[in-house]
């Protein structure tokens, strides 16, 4: 099925009622040359990219339960490349290219909106580092604009800026920043993976690997039968450590829980996503209307998919002290998702120490934006044997070489990253 | 979540800050680099019951073995952590 402004008509003129399933919910053959471990937005992306650009099509993707019901279908939605270290640079600039072209790539309207991040300012020191941030963009060949309080105060002039104790001094707005749909984003990547021939599986479960007589993975057991594989990649965000235990190895992650906010739906306030730089709260408002926000994670490892009051508190006091008006807005909804935080807040996209295991984990919570250029270097690693130049530095051993990318400074912590 | 701290009682989350697991124990000095890389960067990340350090800084500030199922967060047992915390109590 092709989507343009003409299928629509035509559906609007039989009433909606011939539209038709957008994917093909596939049962599992015996056999293919690669099995992707999770139907999230990752494991996805990657069998489209496989198929699409690496000419790979016997790929299957196999989700325990229903694709988009992990953290692709649970997060914040918001999309940047505005990393300042070599590694990340570069990544996530690939994957903002990528998501710029991402609806026409896939014939899905994603509702990617480029409607800016601004991330504000509340001293000195912190206007430094934005502009020392800013710079490091812009020499990569990434937009970057280093805003002042004047020119914030035409933009937003709700917030609160003579804040006591926070007075808003400025800004770092990256415009092409914005947010996506995120069920969109996964059932866009279904689609296109689909139509080229990709099994999605679901309710199957990754169980056990199997592997011949070198140690080398020849496939997965699974609550659907076995399933045969010339080679497994696993995306399975938050049960990296989980999955890969099966295989016997121990990975430098700790699966923690975040969680999100959103409001009852109120008229277009905000114009952009924005970030409070004197806490961690950061807030959009979706089409629909509501706010959609977050902050820390909870900080204590986790796989309830749902966080504590703390927290909650913690993430609504930092609304309240950028945008006091906000105050008399309800929280319509709030949710968790469970998380790899790795060592150094940073991914791992390379081969495992065994045969035939490749792993795509280590996402924290900025692994949304990181969806296309995540499935595009993954899909790389798996059809060529060789890392992408752009992720080249994700490696799995980069911990014992003392080759960490820690954004954050925070050391070998999972919960301050 | 609420944790019940054997010196004071139970306190709500928010008093309390975390560290990780407590299993991986410090190597000896001469272990050599892998000993060292396994303890510092390596986890079990246990789906289930385990053991880890907590800290009450909102209230006796002692270093606390809480173990708890990381599957649902029931707690099932506070201890203060061996080490200088704990020789308060003579534990
Ligand atoms: C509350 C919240 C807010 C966030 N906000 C943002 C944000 O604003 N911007 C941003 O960039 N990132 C954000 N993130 C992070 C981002 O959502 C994740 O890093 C990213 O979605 C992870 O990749 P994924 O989409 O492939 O994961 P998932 O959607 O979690 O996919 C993994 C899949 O693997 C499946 N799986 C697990 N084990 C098995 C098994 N044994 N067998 C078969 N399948 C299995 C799971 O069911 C799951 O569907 C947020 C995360 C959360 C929780
Ligand atoms: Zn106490």
């Amino acid at each position: 099925m092709k989507y343009s402004i003409f299928s629509l008509a035509r559906a609007a003129l039989s009433g909606h009622k011939n539209w038709r399933p957008t994917w093909r919910d596939a049962a599992p053959k015996d056999r293919y040359d690669v099995v992707i471990i999770g139907g999230g937005g990752h494991g996805l992306a990657t069998a489209w990219f496989l198929a699409s650009e690496f000419g790979i099509r016997n790929v299957a993707v196999l989700e325990k339960g229903w694709i988009g019901s992990g953290n692709a279908g649970r997060n914040t939605t918001i999309i940047r490349s505005n990393y300042g270290l070599p590694g990340n640079t570069g990544f996530y600039e690939l994957s903002m290219k990528l998501w710029e072209r991402m609806e026409q790539d896939l014939n899905y309207n994603a509702m990617v909106s480029q409607r800016g991040v601004l991330n504000l300012y509340h001293s000195d020191a912190q206007r430094d580092a934005f502009a020392r941030r800013g710079n490091t963009m812009r020499i990569n060949g990434i937009d970057a604009e280093l805003l002042d309080q004047a020119a914030l105060r035409k933009m937003l002039p709700f917030l609160n800026f003579e804040n006591a104790r926070f007075p808003i001094q400025g800004g770092l707005l990256q415009r092409r920043g914005g947010t996506a749909r995120h069920d969109a984003v996964v059932w866009g990547y279904a689609h296109a993976a689909s139509a080229l021939g990709v099994d999605i599986i679901q309710n199957c479960e990754v169980t056990g690997f199997t592997r011949d007589a070198n140690g080398k993975v020849t496939g997965v057991e699974t609550s659907r039968g076995k399933i045969g594989a010339g080679k497994v990649g696993m995306a399975v965000a938050g049960s990296s450590s989980r999955v890969a235990a099966m295989a016997g190895l121990r990975l430098p992650i700790e699966s923690h829980v975040l969680q999100a906010f959103v409001s009852e739906a109120i008229k277009p306030l905000l114009p952009n996503v924005m970030t409070f730089g004197a806490g961690h709260f950061y807030v959009s408002q979706s089409d629909k209307g509501g706010l959609v926000f977050g902050g820390d994670i909870d900080g204590y490892n986790s796989y309830a998919q749902r966080g504590n009051l703390p927290v909650m508190e913690d993430v609504c006091e930092g609304g309240m002290a950028l945008i006091p008006m906000i105050g008399r807005v309800r929280l319509l909804r709030q949710w968790g998702g469970i998380m790899d935080m790795s060592m150094d807040g940073t991914p791992i996209i390379d081969k495992s120490p065994v045969d035939g295991l490749y792993i795509n984990a280590g996402w924290c919570y900025g692994g949304f934006k990181a969806t296309p250029g995540s499935g595009f270097v993954f899909a790389h690693l798996l059809a060529r044997d060789q890392s992408h130049k752009e992720a080249a530095l994700f490696r799995l051993d980069r911990f014992q070489r003392g080759a960490m990318i820690d954004e954050k400074g925070q050391g070998a912590q999972p919960n301050l990253h | 979540m609420r944790i019940t701290c054997p010196f004071c009682g139970e306190r709500e989350l928010g008093e309390f800050t975390y560290l990780g697991d407590a299993k991986p124990q410090r190597p000896a000095a001469d272990a050599g680099e892998d000993a060292v890389y396994n303890y510092v960067y390596l986890r079990d990340n246990i789906a289930g019951v385990m053991s880890e350090h907590w800290y009450h800084g909102g209230g006796c500030r002692a270093w606390l073995k809480v173990t708890r199922n990381t599957l649902t967060h029931e707690i099932s047992a506070v201890e203060a952590a061996a080490g200088a915390g704990a020789a308060k109590v003579g534990a």
